[in-house]
């Protein structure tokens, strides 16, 4: 399997900083801001791989870093420090070296972002279908009849009857904006997905079935994911591997199946522990 | 490595360090066991004596606390399943090594054949044909064709048994592992399951395995490997890790 | 007191036509620049004012209209402004004889020449105003030659109407990059910038910007592939084109007013246009007649 892509020493805080930031935070002074300038070290040394077809799992609560770790990736924020490289077929790229404008590119066309907050990755002032156009859009697809059949084939994929295609989706249920998310994100066959807590909120019913979802699709597309979370159940039911991160920190690293029967680290087995 | 063995573990040892009571269970301890092409290696042993953590240390659900787990690949390259990276084991899990449990680990809304079809589907194996494969290997199991389109969480010991069997065997792993795979099955059942692991045997799949009764010891395996309780050398352990 | 020649001073002067020479250098790309309080109201057309002051010299030859017409209350007042602020310059009504014509909302039916300039009024010069807010991200999408938004706003229309609805200030990419909004030209004049022999120059002064489309420039409306662009239709029920009632011509854009009788009646919008038109149907008329 080839690598998609890896991260190396990835780094980012908030605050002025110091030269104790790092060495004052961390799991083992249980918290992630600097006693010395109350810099908040939201990621410190952050390092992986995915592999082509993986899914893997960042688990950690609020605060852990998870979210910075994805969001630096998906350059909704920028790094401190640190490296990750997206290999693309042939192309390699540096992706904290590119410019902005090189960044916006990789975003639209080859990675796709599925928010817990439907309002971040929909605009609510468009249809359904509109949002799912747009990003095809983007891509140059320019035959306004090709763009309907693509949007309703995505549709019926993720389960939302291509007829409301033309609806707004505030008038659609939690569960369903999800799944406009994600046909959006699947628009483009993007090799890298995120996904940030996308269950999160929503009815167990609904979880599941979204869950479900998610796989098939990885089956079918080898999409590799990158999949954030606080909830156990998703990572048991989506990731082969699982980051356990906490106070900026990745704690702990395995086959999920591992981190869930054997967690090394007192605070993975408080979480499974607490899970079961 | 022995140059005939597919699998060699040495001197394996589990414990378990449970952080919020400070303390250490040992599970397994000096383990030693050669697995060979077309045979099976039986494990023997009292209750607690840390034979599925033999298993799982293999299969890497467990981290191996010490030994060796010397695993001979497809290619011939030997690969020490105790140190190796999670990418390799993903993919000797998908590729070679199988693992059939007590318990079935599935999606609880998958389908029983969908559970089933799996591993090929990640080997990439045409829809179709792999369909197929799973129904043959269902009625092969005798497990009823109206169980094939349901989700196999309400199913009885039996019948779960036999999909977490026919999930383990469809992919022809070139090394099974089995810990305890007959053991709620009715005579009947544990029968065609016991014909099957002979025909895998005749097949050259090899086979490392706990069986509940020792009956199936005797008429299955070509190895035995007793191992005894590591609650015996408990003492010693923990004063070497705290 | 007096006035330098143009009202603005040279300083002025010379800054809008540096942001002249840039919008021409980058054909569509809007160039910010310090637009100067005008005796009159913003609005009322002081960013074309500018540029025309800018660009009018005293042996020129100046054209003004407001809706094609060279008689509306706004074309008159900037006319005599000008002619009162650029001693020496001529005025005319005909769109042939005009070294400059400045517009409001129409490009003349006659096809300019490479010696005319066009200089249009914009009251908002950003095409993609109407989508993002924000002017920081407007001008990165348009570095980036990002128009999807804009295209999704079409496709929204096509979805609802079954037609793209926009009447004027159609978007229109120049030069293969940017997306302009052309000013409230109806989409008629639309095709007529395309490849134009002429510069038309187009400035807001409110907004403070100047763009250009260079002679020989690509103008096309945003489109989809399957769905082109269309100009507005001037057939009647049975099918047939509607004519001028003044001039009989069916080839230009038309007016639709209610006359004294109540009657839907349609005009030629270019007033010169029509006047020629009429000019030359009478000539001929003489000729046959004499």
């Amino acid at each position: 399997m080839d690598k998609v892509l890896s991260v190396t020493g990835l780094g980012k805080c908030y605050g002025k900083g110091c030269p104790l930031c790092i060495t004052a935070t961390g799991p083992e002074h249980d918290t992630n801001l600097c006693p010395y300038c109350g810099t908040v070290v939201a990621a410190h040394d952050v390092s992986f791989d995915l592999h082509e077809g993986e899914i893997l799992g960042i688990i950690g609560e609020s605060g852990s870093g998870k979210s910075t770790a994805v969001k630096c990736l998906y350059f909704d924020d920028a790094p401190d420090s640190g490296e990750a490289v997206f290999h693309d077929g042939e192309q390699s790229h540096a992706l904290f070296d590119l410019n902005a404008a090189q960044q916006r590119r990789l975003r639209n066309h080859r990675f796709s972002m599925v928010y817990q907050n439907p309002n971040l990755g929909l605009n609510f002032g468009i249809s359904a279908g509109g949002n799912i156009a747009e990003r095809l859009l983007m891509s140059d697809m320019l035959d306004y009849a090709r763009i309907r059949k693509r949007v309703k084939e995505l549709l019926s994929r993720t389960e939302v009857l291509p007829s409301r295609m033309d609806e707004l989706p505030k008038n659609f249920s939690g569960g369903m904006q999800q799944r406009v998310q994600i046909a959006k994100a699947l628009s483009t066959n993007p090799p890298l997905l995120f996904l940030d807590e996308v269950t999160t909120g929503l009815d167990l019913s609904v979880q599941a079935a979204i869950l479900d979802l998610i796989l098939e699709i990885q089956q079918e597309l080898s999409t590799s994911m990158i999949v954030v979370t606080h909830d156990l159940g998703v990572i048991r039911s989506l990731t082969n591997r699982t980051l356990v991160m906490k106070y900026g920190r990745i704690i702990e690293a395995g086959l999920t199946d591992q981190v869930l029967e054997d967690p090394q680290h007192a605070y993975t087995q408080r979480l499974v522990a607490s899970a079961l | 490595m022995n140059t005939h063995a597919i699998l060699e573990v040495k001197n394996f040892s589990k414990l378990f360090f449970l952080h919020e009571q400070g303390k250490a269970i040992p599970s397994s301890h000096g383990v030693n066991i050669m697995v060979y092409p077309g045979k099976l290696t039986a494990l023997t042993g009292p209750t607690g004596a840390g034979k599925s953590s033999v298993l799982n240390g293999i299969y890497r659900t467990y981290l191996p606390s010490s030994g060796e787990i010397l695993y001979r690949r497809g290619n011939g390259e030997v690969i020490d399943l105790a140190m190796a990276d999670e990418h390799s084991i993903i993919d000797l899990r998908r590729r070679e090594i199988g693992f059939v449990t007590q318990f079935l680990r599935a999606l609880p809304r998958q389908s029983t054949l969908d559970v089933v079809v799996q591993p090929l589907y990640r080997l990439g194996v045409d829809r179709q044909q792999a369909r197929q494969q799973a129904r043959d290997l269902l009625s092969a199991l005798n497990l009823p064709e109206r169980l094939w389109e349901i989700s196999p969480a309400t199913f009885s010991g039996g019948e779960k048994q036999r999909v977490n069997l026919a999930r383990g065997l469809i992919a022809k792993p070139r090394l099974l592992l089995l810990d305890e795979p007959t053991a709620s099955l009715d005579s009947n059942t544990a029968e065609s399951v016991i014909d099957l692991l002979q025909q895998l045997k005749q097949q050259g799949i090899a086979m490392l395995a706990i069986f509940h009764h020792p009956e199936l010891v005797t008429r299955l395996a070509d190895e035995v490997v007793a191992i005894d309780s590591a609650a015996a050398t408990e003492n010693s352990i923990k004063e070497n890790v705290l | 007191m007096s006035y330098p020649f143009g009202f603005m001073d040279e300083y002025a002067k010379k800054e809008v036509r540096r942001g002249i020479l840039k919008a021409i250098a980058i054909p569509g790309y809007q160039v910010p620049y310090s637009s100067r309080e005008m005796p009159m109201g913003r609005g009322f057309g002081t960013g074309g004012l500018q540029l025309t002051l800018a660009a009018i010299g005293p042996n020129d030859t100046l054209k003004v209209i407001d809706q094609g017409s060279d008689d509306s209350v706004n074309a008159v007042n900037l006319r005599s402004f000008i002619e009162m602020t650029c001693p020496g310059i001529d005025t005319t009504a005909s769109t042939e004889e005009a070294d400059i014509i400045q517009s409001r909302h129409r490009i003349p039916e006659k096809p300019l020449s490479e010696d005319q300039l066009l200089v249009l009024q914009v009251p908002y010069p950003d095409a993609l105003v109407v989508v993002e807010a924000s002017e920081e991200k407007r001008k990165q999408m348009h570095s980036e030659a990002d128009y999807s938004r804009l295209l999704v706003k079409l496709y929204e229309d096509i979805v609802k109407f079954g037609e793209i609805t926009l009447s004027h200030r159609y978007p229109t990419r120049i030069n293969g990059h940017y997306v302009i909004d052309p000013s409230p030209i109806p989409r008629w004049d639309v095709p007529r910038l395309h490849r134009a022999a002429n510069l038309t120059l187009l400035g807001a002064g409110r907004e403070k910007k100047i763009y250009a489309v260079p002679p020989y420039t690509a103008a096309e409306p945003l489109e989809f592939d399957d769905i082109p662009f269309r100009v507005e239709d001037f057939r009647d029920e049975h099918g047939h084109r509607r004519r001028c009632q003044r001039c009989s011509t069916d080839d230009s854009f038309l007016d639709e007013f209610i006359n004294e009788e109540g009657d839907t009646v349609y005009q030629c919008s270019d007033s010169d246009y029509c006047n020629t038109r009429l000019l030359s149907a009478s000539a001929i008329k003489e000729r046959c007649l004499g």
